[in-house]
Protein backbone atom coordinates (compact mmCIF):
# COMPACT_ATOMS: atom_id res chain seq x y z
CA UNK A 1 0.00 0.00 0.00
CA UNK A 2 2.95 2.35 0.55
CA UNK A 3 2.93 3.49 -3.04
CA UNK A 4 -0.47 4.99 -2.64
CA UNK A 5 0.11 6.82 0.61
CA UNK A 6 0.56 10.47 -0.21
CA UNK A 7 0.49 11.87 3.31
CA UNK A 8 1.29 9.88 6.40
CA UNK A 9 1.23 11.44 9.84
CA UNK A 10 2.32 9.44 12.87
CA UNK A 11 1.93 10.49 16.51
CA UNK A 12 2.18 14.16 15.71
CA UNK A 13 2.33 16.68 18.55
CA UNK A 14 2.48 20.40 17.85
CA UNK A 15 2.38 23.31 20.25
CA UNK A 16 2.37 27.00 19.52
CA UNK A 17 4.03 29.31 22.03
CA UNK A 18 3.93 26.54 24.62
CA UNK A 19 0.24 25.71 24.20
CA UNK A 20 -0.50 22.26 22.84
CA UNK A 21 -2.51 22.63 19.65
CA UNK A 22 -2.32 19.15 18.17
CA UNK A 23 -2.00 15.93 20.17
CA UNK A 24 -1.23 12.47 18.93
CA UNK A 25 -2.46 12.99 15.39
CA UNK A 26 -2.43 9.92 13.16
CA UNK A 27 -3.61 10.30 9.62
CA UNK A 28 -2.98 8.56 6.34
CA UNK A 29 -4.18 10.12 3.13
CA UNK A 30 -4.24 7.88 0.07
CA UNK A 31 -3.87 8.87 -3.52
CA UNK A 32 -7.17 10.12 -4.89
CA UNK A 33 -8.70 10.88 -1.51
CA UNK A 34 -10.88 13.95 -1.18
CA UNK A 35 -10.63 14.55 2.53
CA UNK A 36 -12.47 17.25 4.43
CA UNK A 37 -11.16 18.07 7.87
CA UNK A 38 -13.76 19.80 9.99
CA UNK A 39 -13.55 21.20 13.45
CA UNK A 40 -14.14 24.38 15.40
CA UNK A 41 -12.07 27.52 14.96
CA UNK A 42 -8.97 27.18 17.09
CA UNK A 43 -9.18 23.39 16.88
CA UNK A 44 -5.80 23.20 15.15
CA UNK A 45 -6.89 22.82 11.53
CA UNK A 46 -4.62 25.47 10.09
CA UNK A 47 -1.75 24.28 12.30
CA UNK A 48 -2.14 20.77 10.91
CA UNK A 49 -1.94 22.11 7.37
CA UNK A 50 1.01 24.31 8.25
CA UNK A 51 2.82 21.30 9.74
CA UNK A 52 2.26 19.33 6.56
CA UNK A 53 3.69 22.25 4.58
CA UNK A 54 6.73 22.50 6.80
CA UNK A 55 5.84 25.98 8.05
CA UNK A 56 5.48 24.77 11.65
CA UNK A 57 7.98 22.52 13.41
CA UNK A 58 6.32 19.65 15.28
CA UNK A 59 7.36 18.86 18.86
CA UNK A 60 7.14 15.16 18.24
CA UNK A 61 6.00 12.76 15.58
CA UNK A 62 6.54 12.19 11.91
CA UNK A 63 5.06 13.52 8.72
CA UNK A 64 5.94 12.02 5.39
CA UNK A 65 4.80 13.16 1.98
CA UNK A 66 4.85 10.63 -0.85
CA UNK A 67 7.25 8.53 1.21
CA UNK A 68 9.75 11.37 1.77
CA UNK A 69 10.33 14.01 4.39
CA UNK A 70 8.43 17.29 4.47
CA UNK A 71 11.62 19.24 3.70
CA UNK A 72 12.21 17.15 0.62
CA UNK A 73 8.70 16.71 -0.71
CA UNK A 74 6.63 19.69 0.43
CA UNK A 75 6.84 21.06 -3.09
CA UNK A 76 4.60 18.20 -4.22
CA UNK A 77 1.82 20.04 -2.43
CA UNK A 78 -0.18 22.81 -3.98
CA UNK A 79 -1.27 25.15 -1.22
CA UNK A 80 -4.30 27.42 -1.28
CA UNK A 81 -4.11 29.69 1.76
CA UNK A 82 -7.00 30.90 3.78
CA UNK A 83 -8.68 33.80 2.05
CA UNK A 84 -6.00 36.34 2.67
CA UNK A 85 -6.90 39.98 2.63
CA UNK A 86 -4.34 40.92 0.03
CA UNK A 87 -3.59 44.52 -0.38
CA UNK A 88 -6.24 45.43 -2.93
CA UNK A 89 -4.01 48.03 -4.45
CA UNK A 90 -1.14 45.59 -5.04
CA UNK A 91 -0.25 46.26 -8.66
CA UNK A 92 -0.27 42.74 -10.08
CA UNK A 93 -2.29 40.99 -12.74
CA UNK A 94 -4.06 37.67 -12.36
CA UNK A 95 -1.70 35.94 -14.78
CA UNK A 96 1.36 37.12 -12.88
CA UNK A 97 -0.09 35.83 -9.62
CA UNK A 98 -0.55 32.41 -11.21
CA UNK A 99 2.95 32.46 -12.72
CA UNK A 100 4.37 33.00 -9.24
CA UNK A 101 3.49 29.40 -8.51
CA UNK A 102 6.25 28.36 -10.90
CA UNK A 103 8.90 30.76 -9.66
CA UNK A 104 10.73 28.19 -7.54
CA UNK A 105 10.93 25.80 -10.50
CA UNK A 106 12.00 28.45 -12.95
CA UNK A 107 15.49 28.29 -14.40
CA UNK A 108 17.09 31.61 -15.11
CA UNK A 109 15.65 35.05 -15.03
CA UNK A 110 12.56 34.63 -17.16
CA UNK A 111 9.57 32.33 -17.32
CA UNK A 112 9.75 29.84 -20.16
CA UNK A 113 7.13 29.17 -22.79
CA UNK A 114 6.21 26.07 -20.86
CA UNK A 115 5.60 28.19 -17.75
CA UNK A 116 3.24 30.41 -19.73
CA UNK A 117 1.41 27.46 -21.27
CA UNK A 118 0.99 25.90 -17.85
CA UNK A 119 -0.36 29.21 -16.52
CA UNK A 120 -2.91 29.40 -19.34
CA UNK A 121 -3.92 25.80 -18.81
CA UNK A 122 -4.48 26.27 -15.08
CA UNK A 123 -6.44 29.48 -15.57
CA UNK A 124 -8.63 27.59 -17.99
CA UNK A 125 -9.06 24.77 -15.50
CA UNK A 126 -10.46 27.17 -12.91
CA UNK A 127 -12.37 29.09 -15.61
CA UNK A 128 -10.58 32.35 -15.01
CA UNK A 129 -8.78 32.69 -18.35
CA UNK A 130 -10.87 35.69 -19.37
CA UNK A 131 -9.75 37.64 -16.32
CA UNK A 132 -6.05 36.93 -16.85
CA UNK A 133 -5.09 40.55 -17.47
CA UNK A 134 -7.15 42.04 -14.67
CA UNK A 135 -5.46 43.39 -11.54
CA UNK A 136 -5.98 40.93 -8.71
CA UNK A 137 -7.56 43.65 -6.57
CA UNK A 138 -10.48 43.99 -9.02
CA UNK A 139 -11.65 40.42 -8.48
CA UNK A 140 -14.40 39.26 -6.17
CA UNK A 141 -13.60 36.95 -3.29
CA UNK A 142 -14.75 33.89 -5.21
CA UNK A 143 -12.80 34.79 -8.33
CA UNK A 144 -9.69 35.42 -6.31
CA UNK A 145 -10.01 32.06 -4.62
CA UNK A 146 -10.06 30.40 -8.03
CA UNK A 147 -6.94 32.28 -9.04
CA UNK A 148 -5.22 31.03 -5.89
CA UNK A 149 -6.20 27.49 -6.84
CA UNK A 150 -4.67 28.04 -10.28
CA UNK A 151 -1.50 29.37 -8.62
CA UNK A 152 -1.33 26.19 -6.54
CA UNK A 153 -1.96 23.93 -9.56
CA UNK A 154 0.56 25.56 -11.84
CA UNK A 155 3.52 23.75 -10.27
CA UNK A 156 2.02 20.30 -11.00
CA UNK A 157 1.37 19.22 -7.42
CA UNK A 158 0.06 15.74 -6.57
CA UNK A 159 -1.83 17.00 -3.54
CA UNK A 160 -3.97 20.10 -3.19
CA UNK A 161 -4.22 21.53 0.31
CA UNK A 162 -6.86 24.16 0.99
CA UNK A 163 -7.36 26.15 4.17
CA UNK A 164 -10.94 27.38 4.65
CA UNK A 165 -11.30 27.98 0.91
CA UNK A 166 -14.80 29.40 1.08
CA UNK A 167 -14.62 31.32 4.33
CA UNK A 168 -15.28 34.67 2.72
CA UNK A 169 -17.01 33.67 -0.45
CA UNK A 170 -20.73 34.18 -1.01
CA UNK A 171 -22.92 31.11 -1.14
CA UNK A 172 -23.42 31.21 -4.89
CA UNK A 173 -19.66 31.01 -5.39
CA UNK A 174 -19.35 28.35 -2.73
CA UNK A 175 -21.36 25.81 -4.68
CA UNK A 176 -19.50 26.38 -7.95
CA UNK A 177 -16.21 26.38 -6.09
CA UNK A 178 -16.88 22.98 -4.56
CA UNK A 179 -17.92 21.70 -7.96
CA UNK A 180 -14.53 22.80 -9.26
CA UNK A 181 -12.80 20.90 -6.44
CA UNK A 182 -14.92 17.85 -7.16
CA UNK A 183 -13.73 17.93 -10.76
CA UNK A 184 -10.11 18.34 -9.70
CA UNK A 185 -10.43 15.49 -7.23
CA UNK A 186 -10.78 13.05 -10.11
CA UNK A 187 -7.14 13.57 -10.99
CA UNK A 188 -5.48 14.48 -7.69
CA UNK A 189 -5.58 14.13 -3.95
CA UNK A 190 -7.33 16.96 -2.14
CA UNK A 191 -7.30 17.80 1.54
CA UNK A 192 -9.37 20.72 2.68
CA UNK A 193 -10.00 22.22 6.03
CA UNK A 194 -13.16 24.02 7.02
CA UNK A 195 -15.51 24.69 9.89
CA UNK A 196 -18.43 24.51 7.51
CA UNK A 197 -19.80 20.97 7.81
CA UNK A 198 -22.79 21.34 5.51
CA UNK A 199 -20.82 22.65 2.59
CA UNK A 200 -18.05 20.11 2.97
CA UNK A 201 -20.10 17.02 3.52
CA UNK A 202 -21.88 17.34 0.19
CA UNK A 203 -18.69 17.13 -1.84
CA UNK A 204 -15.85 15.38 -0.04
CA UNK A 205 -15.41 11.61 -0.03
CA UNK A 206 -14.09 11.25 3.52
CA UNK A 207 -14.38 13.38 6.62
CA UNK A 208 -12.10 13.78 9.59
CA UNK A 209 -12.89 15.76 12.68
CA UNK A 210 -10.20 17.78 14.42
CA UNK A 211 -10.30 19.42 17.80
CA UNK A 212 -6.77 19.08 19.11
CA UNK A 213 -7.07 15.33 18.53
CA UNK A 214 -8.24 13.77 15.29
CA UNK A 215 -11.11 11.38 14.61
CA UNK A 216 -10.85 9.65 11.27
CA UNK A 217 -12.04 6.31 9.95
CA UNK A 218 -11.39 6.89 6.27
CA UNK A 219 -15.05 7.11 5.43
CA UNK A 220 -17.68 9.75 5.12
CA UNK A 221 -19.74 8.82 8.11
CA UNK A 222 -20.16 11.72 10.43
CA UNK A 223 -20.96 10.03 13.70
CA UNK A 224 -22.50 11.69 16.70
CA UNK A 225 -19.29 11.03 18.62
CA UNK A 226 -17.22 12.77 16.00
CA UNK A 227 -19.32 15.87 16.10
CA UNK A 228 -19.51 15.94 19.85
CA UNK A 229 -15.77 15.47 19.93
CA UNK A 230 -15.22 18.17 17.39
CA UNK A 231 -17.61 20.79 18.53
CA UNK A 232 -18.42 20.10 22.14
CA UNK A 233 -22.00 21.09 21.54
CA UNK A 234 -25.37 19.37 21.62
CA UNK A 235 -25.96 17.31 18.54
CA UNK A 236 -29.51 18.51 17.91
CA UNK A 237 -28.16 21.72 16.52
CA UNK A 238 -26.35 19.86 13.80
CA UNK A 239 -29.12 17.38 13.19
CA UNK A 240 -31.23 20.31 12.02
CA UNK A 241 -28.60 21.09 9.48
CA UNK A 242 -27.53 24.35 11.07
CA UNK A 243 -24.19 23.80 12.71
CA UNK A 244 -23.60 26.75 14.97
CA UNK A 245 -20.45 27.94 13.30
CA UNK A 246 -22.01 28.05 9.89
CA UNK A 247 -24.51 30.73 10.70
CA UNK A 248 -22.30 33.70 10.22
CA UNK A 249 -20.92 33.31 6.77
CA UNK A 250 -18.96 36.49 6.21
CA UNK A 251 -21.02 37.91 3.37
CA UNK A 252 -19.93 41.45 4.05
CA UNK A 253 -16.35 40.95 3.00
CA UNK A 254 -17.08 40.07 -0.58
CA UNK A 255 -18.12 42.70 -2.97
CA UNK B 1 17.29 79.76 -17.96
CA UNK B 2 19.93 81.49 -15.91
CA UNK B 3 19.28 78.83 -13.28
CA UNK B 4 21.06 76.25 -15.42
CA UNK B 5 24.25 78.18 -16.11
CA UNK B 6 25.91 77.25 -12.82
CA UNK B 7 27.82 74.01 -12.73
CA UNK B 8 26.75 73.22 -9.16
CA UNK B 9 23.13 73.47 -10.24
CA UNK B 10 23.67 71.10 -13.15
CA UNK B 11 25.45 68.78 -10.74
CA UNK B 12 22.57 69.00 -8.33
CA UNK B 13 20.05 68.21 -11.06
CA UNK B 14 22.12 65.17 -11.98
CA UNK B 15 22.12 63.97 -8.37
CA UNK B 16 18.38 64.61 -8.21
CA UNK B 17 17.83 62.48 -11.26
CA UNK B 18 19.99 59.62 -9.97
CA UNK B 19 18.21 59.79 -6.64
CA UNK B 20 14.83 59.63 -8.39
CA UNK B 21 15.77 56.40 -10.12
CA UNK B 22 16.79 54.66 -6.90
CA UNK B 23 13.78 56.03 -5.02
CA UNK B 24 11.27 55.16 -7.68
CA UNK B 25 12.42 51.57 -8.01
CA UNK B 26 13.15 50.69 -4.40
CA UNK B 27 10.41 52.94 -2.99
CA UNK B 28 7.86 50.95 -4.97
CA UNK B 29 8.79 47.82 -3.02
CA UNK B 30 8.77 49.78 0.23
CA UNK B 31 5.23 50.98 -0.43
CA UNK B 32 3.69 47.73 -1.66
CA UNK B 33 5.43 45.69 1.03
CA UNK B 34 4.48 48.27 3.68
CA UNK B 35 7.92 48.51 5.20
CA UNK B 36 8.15 52.28 5.51
CA UNK B 37 8.91 51.99 9.22
CA UNK B 38 11.85 49.66 8.83
CA UNK B 39 13.10 51.81 5.93
CA UNK B 40 12.90 54.95 8.05
CA UNK B 41 14.78 53.12 10.72
CA UNK B 42 17.53 52.05 8.33
CA UNK B 43 17.91 55.62 7.12
CA UNK B 44 18.33 56.99 10.63
CA UNK B 45 21.00 54.46 11.52
CA UNK B 46 22.99 55.94 8.64
CA UNK B 47 23.87 58.69 11.08
CA UNK B 48 25.91 56.16 13.04
CA UNK B 49 27.88 55.45 9.86
CA UNK B 50 28.47 59.13 9.18
CA UNK B 51 29.74 59.58 12.73
CA UNK B 52 31.96 56.55 12.32
CA UNK B 53 33.31 57.99 9.08
CA UNK B 54 34.28 61.22 10.84
CA UNK B 55 35.80 59.32 13.73
CA UNK B 56 37.93 57.11 11.47
CA UNK B 57 38.80 60.00 9.22
CA UNK B 58 37.30 58.41 6.11
CA UNK B 59 34.59 59.81 3.84
CA UNK B 60 31.39 59.84 5.93
CA UNK B 61 29.43 58.59 2.91
CA UNK B 62 31.55 55.46 2.78
CA UNK B 63 31.03 54.99 6.51
CA UNK B 64 27.29 55.42 5.97
CA UNK B 65 27.24 52.85 3.17
CA UNK B 66 28.73 50.09 5.29
CA UNK B 67 26.91 51.03 8.47
CA UNK B 68 23.47 51.13 6.85
CA UNK B 69 24.11 47.83 5.06
CA UNK B 70 25.01 46.30 8.40
CA UNK B 71 21.90 47.76 10.10
CA UNK B 72 19.72 46.54 7.25
CA UNK B 73 20.99 42.99 7.64
CA UNK B 74 20.58 43.15 11.42
CA UNK B 75 17.02 44.40 11.05
CA UNK B 76 16.28 41.69 8.53
CA UNK B 77 17.36 39.09 11.07
CA UNK B 78 15.27 40.75 13.77
CA UNK B 79 12.15 40.78 11.66
CA UNK B 80 12.80 37.16 10.69
CA UNK B 81 13.28 35.90 14.23
CA UNK B 82 11.14 38.12 16.43
CA UNK B 83 7.87 38.44 14.56
CA UNK B 84 6.03 39.40 17.76
CA UNK B 85 8.22 42.31 18.82
CA UNK B 86 9.56 43.31 15.43
CA UNK B 87 8.48 46.93 15.44
CA UNK B 88 9.71 47.60 18.98
CA UNK B 89 13.15 46.16 18.31
CA UNK B 90 13.44 48.00 15.01
CA UNK B 91 12.54 51.25 16.80
CA UNK B 92 15.23 50.59 19.39
CA UNK B 93 17.85 49.94 16.71
CA UNK B 94 16.88 53.19 15.03
CA UNK B 95 17.66 55.12 18.21
CA UNK B 96 20.86 53.21 18.94
CA UNK B 97 22.18 53.90 15.44
CA UNK B 98 21.64 57.63 15.87
CA UNK B 99 23.06 57.66 19.40
CA UNK B 100 26.22 55.97 18.15
CA UNK B 101 26.52 58.67 15.52
CA UNK B 102 26.27 61.42 18.11
CA UNK B 103 28.98 59.82 20.26
CA UNK B 104 31.31 59.20 17.30
CA UNK B 105 30.96 62.79 16.16
CA UNK B 106 31.69 64.07 19.66
CA UNK B 107 34.83 61.91 19.83
CA UNK B 108 36.03 62.97 16.39
CA UNK B 109 38.88 65.40 16.16
CA UNK B 110 38.54 68.54 14.14
CA UNK B 111 35.77 70.40 12.41
CA UNK B 112 32.40 68.69 11.84
CA UNK B 113 30.29 71.64 10.82
CA UNK B 114 28.71 70.09 7.72
CA UNK B 115 26.81 67.53 9.83
CA UNK B 116 23.62 69.42 9.14
CA UNK B 117 24.04 68.71 5.45
CA UNK B 118 23.84 64.98 6.15
CA UNK B 119 20.78 65.39 8.34
CA UNK B 120 18.82 67.67 6.05
CA UNK B 121 20.62 67.35 2.73
CA UNK B 122 22.59 69.77 0.63
CA UNK B 123 22.16 68.77 -2.95
CA UNK B 124 23.98 71.92 -4.12
CA UNK B 125 27.31 70.95 -2.61
CA UNK B 126 27.70 67.35 -3.76
CA UNK B 127 31.35 66.85 -4.70
CA UNK B 128 32.24 65.09 -7.91
CA UNK B 129 33.46 61.87 -6.28
CA UNK B 130 30.16 61.49 -4.45
CA UNK B 131 28.30 61.92 -7.70
CA UNK B 132 30.27 58.92 -8.93
CA UNK B 133 29.40 56.99 -5.75
CA UNK B 134 25.73 57.72 -6.28
CA UNK B 135 25.99 56.59 -9.89
CA UNK B 136 27.63 53.29 -8.91
CA UNK B 137 25.05 52.60 -6.21
CA UNK B 138 22.28 53.32 -8.72
CA UNK B 139 23.75 50.78 -11.10
CA UNK B 140 24.04 48.15 -8.35
CA UNK B 141 20.42 48.76 -7.35
CA UNK B 142 19.12 48.49 -10.91
CA UNK B 143 21.10 45.33 -11.63
CA UNK B 144 19.89 43.61 -8.47
CA UNK B 145 16.29 44.54 -9.15
CA UNK B 146 16.69 43.39 -12.73
CA UNK B 147 17.83 39.99 -11.51
CA UNK B 148 15.39 39.41 -8.68
CA UNK B 149 12.32 41.50 -9.42
CA UNK B 150 9.99 38.47 -9.59
CA UNK B 151 11.27 37.09 -6.30
CA UNK B 152 10.93 40.45 -4.55
CA UNK B 153 7.40 40.84 -5.87
CA UNK B 154 6.38 37.38 -4.77
CA UNK B 155 7.78 37.78 -1.26
CA UNK B 156 5.99 41.12 -1.01
CA UNK B 157 2.72 39.72 -2.29
CA UNK B 158 2.47 36.50 -0.28
CA UNK B 159 5.41 35.63 1.90
CA UNK B 160 3.92 32.43 3.25
CA UNK B 161 3.22 31.00 -0.19
CA UNK B 162 6.73 31.92 -1.30
CA UNK B 163 8.06 29.92 1.61
CA UNK B 164 5.81 26.98 0.80
CA UNK B 165 7.05 26.66 -2.76
CA UNK B 166 10.65 26.91 -1.61
CA UNK B 167 11.67 30.55 -2.16
CA UNK B 168 14.02 31.74 0.56
CA UNK B 169 12.04 34.62 2.00
CA UNK B 170 14.82 35.32 4.49
CA UNK B 171 17.35 35.82 1.71
CA UNK B 172 15.15 38.04 -0.45
CA UNK B 173 13.89 40.09 2.47
CA UNK B 174 17.49 40.65 3.55
CA UNK B 175 18.56 41.55 0.03
CA UNK B 176 15.70 44.01 -0.36
CA UNK B 177 16.66 45.70 2.92
CA UNK B 178 20.23 46.00 1.61
CA UNK B 179 18.87 47.73 -1.49
CA UNK B 180 16.95 50.08 0.77
CA UNK B 181 20.18 50.78 2.66
CA UNK B 182 21.97 51.67 -0.59
CA UNK B 183 19.06 53.83 -1.67
CA UNK B 184 19.21 55.68 1.62
CA UNK B 185 22.89 56.40 1.03
CA UNK B 186 22.11 57.66 -2.46
CA UNK B 187 19.48 60.00 -1.02
CA UNK B 188 21.36 61.37 1.98
CA UNK B 189 23.06 64.16 0.02
CA UNK B 190 19.86 65.16 -1.69
CA UNK B 191 17.38 65.41 1.15
CA UNK B 192 19.22 64.24 4.25
CA UNK B 193 18.79 61.32 6.62
CA UNK B 194 15.74 62.72 8.36
CA UNK B 195 13.79 63.43 5.19
CA UNK B 196 14.76 60.32 3.22
CA UNK B 197 11.65 58.38 4.09
CA UNK B 198 9.35 60.98 2.56
CA UNK B 199 11.03 60.99 -0.83
CA UNK B 200 11.25 57.20 -0.74
CA UNK B 201 7.52 56.73 -0.20
CA UNK B 202 5.73 59.74 -1.69
CA UNK B 203 6.42 59.18 -5.42
CA UNK B 204 5.44 55.47 -5.35
CA UNK B 205 2.34 56.08 -3.27
CA UNK B 206 1.14 58.69 -5.75
CA UNK B 207 2.13 56.47 -8.66
CA UNK B 208 0.33 53.49 -7.12
CA UNK B 209 -2.98 55.31 -7.42
CA UNK B 210 -2.71 55.64 -11.16
CA UNK B 211 -0.86 52.52 -12.28
CA UNK B 212 -1.75 48.85 -12.36
CA UNK B 213 1.59 47.14 -12.77
CA UNK B 214 4.85 47.22 -10.87
CA UNK B 215 6.79 48.39 -13.92
CA UNK B 216 4.60 51.38 -14.61
CA UNK B 217 4.47 52.20 -10.89
CA UNK B 218 8.27 52.33 -10.84
CA UNK B 219 8.41 54.37 -14.05
CA UNK B 220 5.91 56.95 -12.85
CA UNK B 221 7.66 57.11 -9.46
CA UNK B 222 10.96 57.93 -11.13
CA UNK B 223 9.28 60.64 -13.17
CA UNK B 224 7.57 62.12 -10.11
CA UNK B 225 10.81 61.94 -8.14
CA UNK B 226 12.58 63.86 -10.90
CA UNK B 227 9.81 66.47 -10.96
CA UNK B 228 9.97 66.90 -7.18
CA UNK B 229 13.75 67.15 -6.97
CA UNK B 230 14.06 69.48 -9.95
CA UNK B 231 11.06 71.56 -8.94
CA UNK B 232 12.17 71.68 -5.32
CA UNK B 233 15.63 72.73 -6.38
CA UNK B 234 14.23 75.53 -8.54
CA UNK B 235 11.91 76.78 -5.81
CA UNK B 236 14.70 76.73 -3.25
CA UNK B 237 16.86 78.75 -5.64
CA UNK B 238 14.01 81.17 -6.34
CA UNK B 239 13.08 81.83 -2.70
CA UNK B 240 16.45 81.10 -1.13
CA UNK B 241 15.17 78.16 0.94
CA UNK B 242 17.00 74.99 2.08
CA UNK B 243 16.87 72.58 -0.88
CA UNK B 244 16.18 69.28 0.94
CA UNK B 245 13.21 70.59 2.88
CA UNK B 246 11.83 72.36 -0.20
CA UNK B 247 11.99 69.14 -2.22
CA UNK B 248 10.13 67.27 0.52
CA UNK B 249 7.47 69.95 0.91
CA UNK B 250 6.91 69.98 -2.83
CA UNK B 251 6.57 66.19 -2.79
CA UNK B 252 4.21 66.41 0.19
CA UNK B 253 2.08 68.97 -1.64
CA UNK B 254 1.99 66.66 -4.65
CA UNK B 255 0.87 63.82 -2.41
CA UNK B 256 -1.97 65.85 -0.89
CA UNK B 257 -3.12 67.03 -4.31
CA UNK B 258 -3.18 63.50 -5.64
CA UNK B 259 -5.21 62.34 -2.62
CA UNK B 260 -7.64 65.16 -3.22
CA UNK B 261 -7.87 64.37 -6.92
CA UNK B 262 -8.39 60.68 -6.20
CA UNK B 263 -11.14 61.56 -3.75
CA UNK B 264 -12.96 63.76 -6.24
CA UNK B 265 -12.67 61.36 -9.16
CA UNK B 266 -13.66 58.51 -6.83
CA UNK B 267 -16.82 60.39 -5.83
CA UNK B 268 -17.68 61.14 -9.45
CA UNK B 269 -17.22 57.49 -10.38
CA UNK B 270 -19.42 56.50 -7.47
CA UNK B 271 -22.16 58.91 -8.49
CA UNK B 272 -22.05 57.52 -11.99
CA UNK B 273 -22.56 54.05 -10.56
CA UNK B 274 -25.51 55.26 -8.52
CA UNK B 275 -27.10 56.76 -11.62
CA UNK B 276 -27.04 53.48 -13.49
Amino acid sequence: MTAEEVIRIKNLYVSLAGTPVLEDINLTVYQGDFLGIIGPNGGGKSTLLRSILGLVKPDKGEISIAGGSVEKNHTLIGYVPQYAVFDRSFPIKVRDVVLMGRLAKRRGRFYSRQDYEQMERCLELVEMQELRNRPIGDLSGGERQRVLVARALVADPIILLLDEPTASVDSHFQATFYELLERLSKTMTIVLVSHDITAISTYVSTIACLNRTLHYQHNKELTVEMIEHGYNCPVELIAHGIPHRVLHAHDGVVG
Amino acid sequence: MEFLQYEFIRNALMVGFLVSIACGVVGTYVVIKRIAFISGSISHTAYGGIGLGYYLGINPMVGATFFTLFSALAMGEVSHRMKDREDTVIGIMWAIGMALGVIFVKLSPGYTADLMSYLFGSILTVPHNELILVLILDIIILLTVGLFHDQFTMVAFDEEFAQVIGISTRFYNGLLLCLIALTVVVMIRAVGIILVIALLTIPPSIAGQYTRSMGSMMGLSILLGAVFTTGGLYLSYLFDLPSGATIILLAGTGFLLSLLLKNITGKIAQEKRWDM
